[in-house]
């Protein structure tokens, strides 16, 4: 699936996308979360505090406990700030 | 007739024109609100030299175009135009257009309000300030978010979801 990154969240991890296949056990926004803290400091830098990371599937907004099956694309960014 | 424009865009907007071609040859329309967000030139008590408005291509016009579905349903309305722009905006400049159009004045004014409030909580933009001190994302304001659920739907109304 293709990971997107926004604002901070792209700015700690170093990237705005990239494409990962978390392994099967990952079934959620949060265990997602959870599975790329371990993957390096930069990711762990990037979630250091979960709940202010918000999240979107495939474009429409989730809470952590949404399922990622079947999703084409993840969206993680801080709390919105436009208008 | 409905009239609906969301536009996301870089350069600068003209709210005037805008809201002349949501009323012009029409004698339907009794009242619209035009509401234009501006850069500030100061973020809690420092000057700023720009904003830079970061946005989630796709799903900004997504997001805004479901809100501006769900004013169309609350309120009788008779044209939308929201325009968001993204990139370097100085202070003085443009940021954001509302548009509302109705009959009479309650459901125009009330609409405008409900998707500013909407735009600053859920519409992916977000704003980096540039000032003497370097680059700083600006935080989300927890008045924005109470701002923004006033207009919650009660217990009772949300069964559907």
């Amino acid at each position: 699936m293709k990971l997107v990154y926004f604002a901070w969240v792209r700015e700690r991890v170093g990237k705005a996308e990239e494409e990962l296949a978390p392994p099967p056990s990952v079934k959620t926004v949060a265990e997602l979360v959870t599975w790329l803290r371990g993957r390096g400091e930069e990711y762990a830098h990037a979630f250091e505090h979960p709940k202010s990371v918000r999240a979107a599937i495939d474009k429409s907004h989730v809470k952590p406990d949404a399922a990622i099956a079947g999703a084409r694309e993840i969206a993680f960014f801080p709390p919105m700030t436009g208008g | 007739m409905m009239q609906t424009t969301v536009r996301l865009q870089r350069e600068d907007f003209d709210a005037a024109a805008e809201q002349r071609a949501l009323t012009h040859g029409r004698t339907d329309v009794g009242a619209v609100v035009t509401f234009t967000g501006i850069c500030r030139g100061a973020e809690s008590g420092e000057p700023i030299a720009a904003l830079t408005l970061e946005h989630y291509p796709g799903m900004a016009e997504a997001e805004i175009g479901r809100h501006v579905d769900e004013a169309k349903s609350r309120w009788p309305l008779l044209g939308v135009t929201v325009i968001h722009r993204y990139g370097r905006i100085e202070p003085g400049e443009n940021i954001v257009l509302v548009v509302t159009a109705s009959s009479h004045r309650e459901a125009a004014f009330a609409a405008a309000e409900f998707l500013m409030d909407y735009l600053k909580t859920r519409a992916p933009f977000w704003k980096q300030v540039e000032s003497k001190s370097g680059k700083a994302w600006i935080e989300a304001k927890g008045a924005d978010d109470a701002a923004a659920a006033r207009w919650d739907k009660g217990p009772g109304s949300e069964a559907a979801e």
